[in-house]
């Protein structure tokens, strides 16, 4: 009897420990015992890395640190900001400026750091514009987005802007292919009207002017993402492009029907030399190319009327296409410059390519072929391996400078590890989930910091407390120190970050600004100091001349207004002291506030509508007596005479 | 007097040249919101920030309290003051070609009243400052006056105001020292001598 009750109490006893060894297990926890010190950025102390993520739908890049997964700032880029006045303020309205118009949004998604030597030199940061096609280009002292440039003959310019070797140019290419130049034509002749291109835009190496130097007409596929050479490879870019099928409805099945597409692998160096020597045509192309000015706190557009087009076939040998395995997206070169490795995202191997294989093959004209011209070369030719049981999906490649490489596998969701030149796994680990890029700091350059892989998930969904049908975007970061990968953090994101890139701190740190420094302020409308605030009018525009310092705006009472004048406040902060911001903001303004950092000058229109008394206000607290803070306009009938007043 | 001490009272003449190169006093404010430091440099003709816009800051905190705006420009001694070390830096030269004791001794009298008198007239500039308030002032705490001190540190308000000499004042006690060594050494000699 005694033994049946011992029994009787074995089978709950299985079962309790079942449900607790399954709930410890429910939530992928792990062991991370050791995870929070590693994470752990003490108060006051600083990050290791700066990252910077794309904001995808957001439009803009926020900047994070690494380990720690802080949020530093969102810099505004592409989609308007009232919190600073971005997009709305007089000075940087033109940054938006399109051959469409005043375009106040994105889709942003490959911050690419500036290079010399294949490594990263801190100097700018570039962001591409995936919808209305633009290239943004960040200065890394300040934070701030300095020129934004629009690509003309384009349309999605999601393959971009990776820069080459020594920043020398940032590609674009098409993801949509459209008529070059547009006209009017029926969809159904997609195949006859409808063309890709191919663009090189000219940094200058001290200011960092883009300048769109040549375009490169290319058949009609959709043209994805692009890496450029380093090395051996450094006269040469490549952009993975699907849809060889060029079909132009229900793409999914219908750009899924070869068994390979291509890599175009373009000789810029040689398209620069048939550019130069006038094998191009002169197209009319308009476009924008708007620069901000840093010494006068001001945007200028500049309307462009022209391109130089190339056509491979006039200029043999600036374009060879690799056949690649099923739809490829990502399309990364090793640290060394000579591995390119593709990423098919319906494929079950990974392909990599040789650049020296592939210079033979194009000696020894190895082809199989051409597509408008355009010499295929035979894949056994260039492939130097294939990774074997990469994972489904394989999408993206980065390197940690020690001979691995590491591709994120979206549809199985993980992370693997694999090693050059072997090609064989020897890592994996799971995300959550549905990885799309992932990221290590200086993986696409050529001086990799291999510390730490950071993936930037697609799917959220329980990984954090839950805010509604809309949930966070999620990043992860992944310490591969060791042979092993560990999973360290979990940190949200703002709007979704495609690809990112992270950069030493100490690269960047010593080079932050901390104010403008007043006397240099070149804006027309600045002030020097507050004696020379002044209240002007020009028939029914009036022009305010504001000074803002602790606690107090000059002037601060202003009668004389009228119902239909358009009143431009130009504020300019006169603090010369570090984290000192001001802002300003009156009641019922239908455009955004301002937050002007110190010995900047910004400038806001206000159309005032009603007759009465009007408050103004600094809206970042400056001071124990921000409160104080304020001022009132008067407003009076349009017809009025009430004197222009102000003190 | 002997070589060693004429050589010495070149030293202590050409040392001060380095009066013109270096502040003589510092004054550092300590604050939670400043992890970055700012505080003001007094030289012998100018009065500076420690970083480049820290005088100006200084003066945009102040007019909180109500203090005077410091204007270093408004400030006589300091043109009156590069003048003073000049002409020590000349008297020295002349006691040493001189080889004159007494000019020495006169020289270091002079130059501990120039000192008490400079001293006092620092004092009196910071008494001004600290107590000559305006009385609108935003921000009035009965009984509280914001003069610095003169050596040392003091709490005003959320700062802590340290006051110490800087390298300059260094350069002048060691020229000091210098002289007085030279006399010494020369009264030694000249007594082992007799």
């Amino acid at each position: 009897m005694k033994k049946k009750k011992y029994l009787f109490l074995i089978v709950p006893a299985l079962l309790l420990s079942a449900i607790l060894y399954n709930c410890s297990n429910s939530n992928s926890a792990g062991d991370f015992s050791d995870a929070a010190s590693k994470v752990y950025v003490a108060p006051g102390t600083h990050d290791e890395f700066y990252a910077f993520m794309s904001g995808g739908f957001s439009g803009q890049v926020s900047v994070y640190g690494l380990p720690s997964g802080r949020l530093f700032k969102v810099i505004s880029v592409f989609s308007q900001n009232p919190e600073t006045g971005y997009g709305y303020s007089e000075e940087t309205k033109p940054m938006l400026n399109t051959s469409f118009g005043f375009v106040p949004w994105d889709d942003a998604h490959h911050p690419v750091l500036s290079k010399t030597n294949g490594e990263q030199d801190g100097k700018w940061l570039f962001i591409n514009g995936n919808n209305t096609p633009r290239v943004a280009r960040i200065d890394l002292t300040t934070f701030e987005t300095v020129e934004t440039i629009e690509i003309p003959n384009s349309a999605g310019n999601h393959g971009s802007p990776f820069v080459t070797e020594n920043t020398e140019y940032v590609v674009a290419s098409t993801r949509f292919s459209v008529p070059v130049p547009q006209k009017d034509v029926p969809i159904s002749s997609y195949k006859e009207n409808f063309k890709g291109t191919i663009s090189y835009i000219k940094v200058d190496k001290n200011s960092g002017d883009m300048n769109l130097a040549f375009q490169i007409v290319v058949p009609g596929f959709n043209y994805d993402i692009a890496h450029s050479g380093k090395g051996p490879s450094h006269d040469w870019s490549f952009f993975t492009s699907y849809n060889s099928e060029r079909a132009n409805t229900l793409l999914e099945v219908n750009a899924s029907q070869n068994d390979k597409d291509f890599i175009a692998a373009v000789n810029w160096k040689l398209a620069e030399k048939y550019a130069a020597e006038g094998k191009g045509k002169k197209m009319s192309a308009e476009y924008y190319d708007n620069n901000y000015d840093e010494g006068a706190h001001k945007a200028i557009s500049k309307k462009m009327n022209e391109a130089l087009v190339l056509d491979p076939k006039e200029c043999p040998g600036i374009i060879y296409y690799i056949p690649t395995p099923k739809s490829p997206h990502g399309v990364d070169v090793d640290p060394s410059g000579e591995y390119i490795v593709a990423g098919g995202k319906l494929a079950s191997v990974i392909p990599v390519h040789s650049f020296s294989k592939m210079i033979k093959a194009i000696e020894n004209k190895e082809f199989a072929g051409d597509v408008d011209g355009i010499p295929i070369l035979k894949y056994e030719s260039v492939v130097a391996g294939e990774v074997q049981n990469p994972g489904l999906g394989p999408l993206h490649t980065e390197f940690d400078g020690n001979g691995y490489a590491y591709t994120s596998a979206f549809l199985s969701s993980e992370i693997v590890k694999w090693k050059l030149g072997t090609w064989e796994v020897v890592d994996r680990v799971p995300t959550y989930y549905s990885i799309g890029h992932l990221m290590i700091p200086g993986g696409d350059s050529r001086k990799p910091w291999g510390k730490y892989v950071v993936a930037l998930n697609k799917i959220t969904k329980d990984r954090y407390l839950p805010t509604g049908p809309e949930v966070t975007q999620s990043a992860q970061l992944f310490d591969i120190s060791g042979d092993k990968m560990k999973l360290l953090l979990d940190f949200p994101t703002v709007g979704e970050p495609h690809y990112a890139q992270a950069i030493p701190a100490d690269l960047l740190e010593k080079n932050s600004k901390r104010i403008y420094e007043l006397e240099k302020n070149k804006n027309p409308y600045a002030l020097k100091g507050e004696k020379e605030a002044l209240v002007e009018r020009k028939g029914n525009e009036v022009h305010v001349y504001l000074s803002t310092t602790r606690s107090h705006f000059k002037p601060d009472n202003i009668e004389g207004i009228k119902v239909g004048d358009k009143v431009f406040f130009h504020v300019t902060n006169l603090e010369q002291d570090w984290d000192i911001p001001h802002g300003f903001a009156i009641k019922g303004a239908n455009n955004s506030e301002l937050l002007v950092m110190p010995g900047q000058t910004k400038t806001i229109v206000w159309n005032p509508q009603k007759e009465g008394i009007y408050p103004f206000y600094c809206t970042d607290f400056c001071s124990a007596l921000h409160q104080e803070m304020q001022g009132y306009v008067r407003v009076s009938s349009s017809g009025s005479n009430t004197k222009l007043l102000f003190n | 007097m002997s070589t060693k001490s004429r050589i010495l009272v070149l030293i202590s003449a050409v040392m001060l040249l380095g009066v013109f190169f270096f502040p003589i006093w510092k004054i550092d404010l300590v604050a939670p919101q400043y992890p970055e430091g700012i505080g003001l440099r007094i030289w012998v003709n100018q009065i500076t920030g420690y970083k480049k816009f820290d005088l100006r800051n200084i003066n945009g905190l102040n007019h909180y309290i109500g203090m005077k705006t410091i204007e270093p420009e408004s400030i006589p001694e300091l043109k009156i003051m590069p003048y003073i070390i000049a002409g020590f830096i000349l008297l020295g030269l002349m006691a040493a070609a001189l080889k004159n004791r007494k000019i020495v001794a006169a020289w270091i009298l002079l130059f501990f009243i120039a000192l008490g008198i400079g001293f006092y007239d620092y004092y009196m500039w910071e008494y001004d400052y600290g107590h000559n308030l305006d009385p609108k002032a935003a921000i009035r705490v009965p009984g509280l006056t914001y003069q610095p001190p003169l050596l040392g540190s003091k709490q005003l308000l959320n700062m802590n105001a340290q006051s110490f000499p800087d390298i300059g004042t260094y350069i002048i006690v060691l020229s000091i020292m210098s002289a007085v060594i030279a006399l010494y050494i020369d009264k030694k000699s000249s007594k082992a001598i007799t």
